[in-house]
């Protein structure tokens, strides 16, 4: 092997002394080369199928490595949490892997690691995931463990006491993280602290201390069965050799009626309020500015795409233009949406050095006014051709294609989503941006959020007149630092 | 780095293996020279209609003088800012309008740069890549090192000053090295240092290091690869030869003793880092201690986490990781403490689990469960041409600490090569109980929490 690169690398000099010639003039660089024809994303098809049980399959065969991303969604997530119980679907997630059809965590744990997979558990909002990916070969044993994890979790009682004192000491934790704190408190701002967005997800130390078996096993069985879950398959394996696995290891698993939870919209923000949130001798600010945003169903979707990477979703972008590289504020500055099935966020941010920070909130001020006004041709081109010619990139692992196959599914998006995505884009006008962007991003309609030090920054941020400065501690935002002593 | 990624700092070494039926994996490429001496590779990978252009200047912060710490990192921002050719602003509009991503990062021993890009869109990259390689100084001005001096400030606040535990890694360097190491700053650097860099440090930095002679150009994805040499040779064939300066002679890397230290910060619970000189990448012992990073802390059944967080449930997180660079490497244990607990508690263990290891070899079922695992990662980053972990960014990688770029299966054959009684015996070597820092961070005003004085063994 390395003789014959050698002998091909002399081959390849020769060449290239010939082709120097060529190129001896220098060439233009009075213009940026322009680039060629867009090409189309070409993926491979998308097969559908059931299992007899119900079980909603997707795969995407895709064969130049081998290995396989399964990942099963399952329609429930936080926002199914009871108002008292705060943290339960993710609790119950977490504890999935800590034992399952007779096996105890630790032999779980290693007969997953001995294949060389990894299968991961997490709830989200909506939706809770179980992740695999394994290399093709053991891809029989991986399954066979996975659907023990799904169908048959145990929930041992003493791995949950273990999983509680965990968490409950990350709940210590968060005091220590600004942005952590930050964003606690913009979800309580926007949505509310009851609001299913707008409370903590990971459970409060009351709820926490408060968790039983009974409790998981209850929520678990009542919302994961066959029906209300659908598994994507990416990666190298055909849907022949796919199809006896599943009926072998998912297809016992049983159907049931699950109640929906509808999450209501949250009321808009109408005014311009401060929350500054003291954290002495903080060496940056951490800023969090938003209102609520919109719907994934919005017929905005891609004006707002479009509309965000100009704003704030681009290192080209409008705010971290004017943030980083004119004034040097910060490291980074952007804007971001939640896309989910109610109203979610729209949100800046950035950290930002102590001592600029009203001058920061001028400059995102600005900005958010600057947007209304219409887009420059040739900004709207950059913004349109960032998302739109970079959208096959969000397709190279199996890991992206089986997420963005479980938005389609999730959101219902149609069959030729991601064919018509880069049309999509393309097709928005100038007209379409500024409608969003007066539509949605209102300066005098904003919360702000500031974890930073209070001392050095309020006088600043007062002088701004900008609204009311609501001042809270850490606690306040968090709750006390849980007293762990006793679980020692 | 220049921009925020919201990903793992610590990025574990790729190790390749054998596909499934025996059949010998390698990323196949074509290498060839321009005459100004830069080094060309190319990759063809025709999955999705992207390229990727990966380009490496062997210079890091290891190359910096005295009283410039940053500098390497400093002017990697610079060189987004504009070039003789790239008015200042247009290197990212003109990627962003091709649908590109692009980033550029800095570490000890290189800096690196990627552009991302749909196929059609290569030349772009190529153009920009060769005016900031040739032309950098037509446009540079104070103005510009002012404006990204300021931008990699936030960064050293957001990164270090305004984290908990942020300044336990410029402590543990500056420690585990003789002062005139260049391992003993941080990649960061200090803020009087880079309060301090110059126009002048720029033009001479760019004269000694950023020659076409001292870096090396990747290009992986859909591309035919005698297309990617005639753009090659198009774009980068004005940039004129200039001689690098020579690679750095540093003193020798190393510890004598244990070092026990202790800092405050606000925290709420105390961590304690244990930290070894290990060998520099791809030599002797270098694989046995990326193992035993696994054997230590992957995974629920790994040494420590078992025992810690698992059993005695007084380490609220623990990892190892094994930071091989050119010259020599570090291995780390990072515990965090649980409420109620403390480091010598933690240390105490963590000891007890290490002279096991050293007196013992592991179970062949249990070094094979952590190559398992690193066989499968070799095929996830596969999957990938670009960014910083992609093929690209690997063939660049190997060809500059072993000289091949397809080093995947050699690379692998060190690992697989490696026996239980090996781990044990590398265990000896390098975790040593009398050349170590012992780094404890405590809550301000509980410095009780700390780890011990040591000796007591």
């Amino acid at each position: 092997m390395m003789k014959k690169r050698r002998l091909f690398l002399f081959i390849s000099s020769i060449i290239f002394t010939s082709t120097t010639f060529c190129f001896a003039q220098k060439p233009d660089r009075s213009t940026p080369p322009k680039p060629g024809p867009a090409s189309s994303l070409k993926l491979p098809s998308l097969q559908q199928f059931s299992l007899k049980n119900g079980l909603r399959v997707y795969l995407m065969e895709k064969h130049n490595v081998p290995l396989v991303q399964a990942n099963l969604r399952l329609g429930f997530g936080s926002v199914d949490d009871p108002a008292d119980r705060p943290g339960l679907a993710s609790m119950t997630m977490d504890m999935l892997n800590e034992g399952a059809a007779g096996k105890r965590a630790l032999e779980l744990a290693d007969a997953i690691d001995f294949l060389g997979a990894n299968l991961s558990t997490n709830a989200g909002m909506h939706h809770s995931d179980i992740n695999l990916n394994a290399p093709t070969a053991q891809l029989g044993k991986a399954f066979s463990l996975m659907a023990d994890v799904v169908l048959h979790p145990d929930f041992p009682p003493d791995e949950l006491k273990r999983i509680i004192k965990q968490r409950l000491n990350t709940l210590v934790q968060n005091h220590d993280q600004p942005g952590t704190i930050a964003s606690v408190m913009f979800n309580k701002t926007i949505f509310g602290a009851s609001h299913p967005y707008g409370r903590s997800t990971a459970g409060d130390e009351k709820s926490l201390r408060a968790m039983q078996v009974k409790n998981l096993l209850k929520f678990y069985k009542n919302h994961a069965v066959a029906n209300n879950a659908v598994l994507v398959v990416v990666g190298d394996i055909t849907r022949s050799q796919l199809l006896p696995l599943l009926e072998k290891y998912f297809g016992d698993w049983k159907k049931g009626s699950v109640k929906k939870t509808v999450v209501a919209a949250a009321a808009q923000i109408e005014n311009r309020v401060i929350h500054l949130v003291d954290k002495p001798g903080s060496a940056q600010s951490v800023l969090r500015i938003g209102r609520v945003g919109v719907k994934r169903s919005t017929a905005d979707y891609f004006a707002i795409k479009v509309m965000n990477t100009i704003l704030g979703g681009s290192f080209a972008s409008r705010l971290n233009t004017n943030l980083r590289e004119e004034h040097g504020y910060t490291y980074g500055a952007g804007t971001y949406w939640d896309f989910r099935p109610t109203e979610g966020r729209f949100l800046a941010y950035s950290n930002v050095q102590t001592d600029v920070t009203d001058k920061a909130l001028v400059e995102f001020m600005k900005e958010f006014t600057a947007i209304r006004e219409p887009v420059p041709a040739m900004e709207l081109q950059r913004g349109k051709n960032y998302d739109a010619l970079g959208y096959p990139g969000d397709f190279e692992t199996a890991a992206n294609i089986a997420g963005a196959m479980h938005e389609m599914i999730t959101f219902d998006l149609p069959a030729d989503y991601f064919n018509a995505y880069i049309g999509n884009v393309l097709k928005i006008t100038a007209e379409e941006v500024n409608h969003v962007a007066k539509k949605y991003i209102v300066p005098e309609k904003m919360a702000i959020v500031i974890v930073g030090d209070r001392e050095k920054i309020e006088p600043g941020l007062k002088a701004l007149n900008f609204g009311e400065i609501r001042n809270y501690s850490i606690e306040d935002v968090l709750g006390k630092i849980p007293d762990l002593s006793d679980l020692k | 780095m220049r921009k925020v990624l919201f990903m793992a700092l610590l990025l574990s070494l790729a190790v390749y293996s054998d596909l499934p039926g025996g059949e010998k994996l390698s990323v196949p490429y074509t290498r060839f020279s321009l005459s100004n001496g830069l080094t060309v590779i190319v990759h063809e990978d025709h999955t999705v209609p992207r390229v990727s252009v990966n380009i490496w200047y062997h210079v890091g912060s290891g190359s910096e003088k005295a009283g410039r710490t940053g500098f390497a990192h400093l002017f990697e921002h610079i060189l987004f800012e504009g070039s003789g050719h790239v008015p200042e602003g247009k290197f990212d509009q003109w990627l962003e309008a091709a649908g590109a991503n692009n980033n550029g990062s800095t570490n000890n021993d290189r800096t690196n740069y990627y552009e991302d890009l749909p196929a059609n869109a290569l030349e772009l990259a190529l153009f920009l890549e060769s005016d900031r390689m040739g032309y950098l100084l037509d446009a540079m001005s104070a103005e510009k090192v002012d404006g990204q001096r300021d931008v990699v400030k936030n960064e050293k606040r957001q990164r270090v000053d305004n984290q908990p535990y942020g300044h336990a890694w410029e402590t543990l360097s500056k420690n585990l090295y003789p002062p005139e190491h260049p391992y003993s700053w941080s990649v960061i650097g200090s803020m009087n240092d880079l309060s301090a860099a110059s126009y002048e440090d720029v033009v001479d930095f760019f004269n000694k290091y950023y020659c076409p002679a001292n870096a090396t150009l990747v290009i992986s994805g859909d591309v035919k690869t005698a297309e990617a040499r005639k753009l090659t040779e198009k774009w980068f064939s004005d940039v004129p030869f200039r001689s690098p300066a020579p690679p750095i002679d540093p003193v020798p890397a190393v510890l004598e003793k244990e070092k026990r230290l202790v800092l405050k910060d606000k925290v709420q619970l105390p961590r304690l880092y244990m930290a070894w000189l290990s060998p520099a990448r791809f030599q002797p012992g270098d694989a046995e201690l990326d193992l035993l990073t696994s054997i230590l802390t992957e995974g629920k059944n790994s040494r420590l986490y078992k025992r810690l967080v698992y059993d005695l449930q007084i380490a609220q997180s623990v990892i190892a990781y094994n930071d091989a660079k050119k010259l020599s490497g570090e291995f780390y244990i990072i515990a965090t403490a649980r409420a109620g607990h403390n480091l010598a508690e933690l240390e105490k263990v963590i000891q007890e689990e290490l002279d096991k290891l050293k007196n013992e070899a592991p179970a062949k079922r249990e070094l094979q469960r952590a190559l398992n695992q690193y066989e499968a990662d070799f095929y996830r980053r596969l999957e990938r041409a670009g960014g910083f972990s992609g093929k690209a960014n690997l063939l660049n990688s190997y060809f500059y600490y072993t000289g091949n770029p397809d080093y995947f299966n050699e690379d692998l054959a060190r690992y697989k090569a490696v026996s239980p009684k090996d781990l044990s015996a590398m265990a000896n070597t390098y975790f040593r109980d009398d050349a170590r820092v012992i780094l404890s961070i405590v809550p301000h005003g509980k410095t009780e929490l700390a780890a011990g004085k040591g000796g007591t063994k």
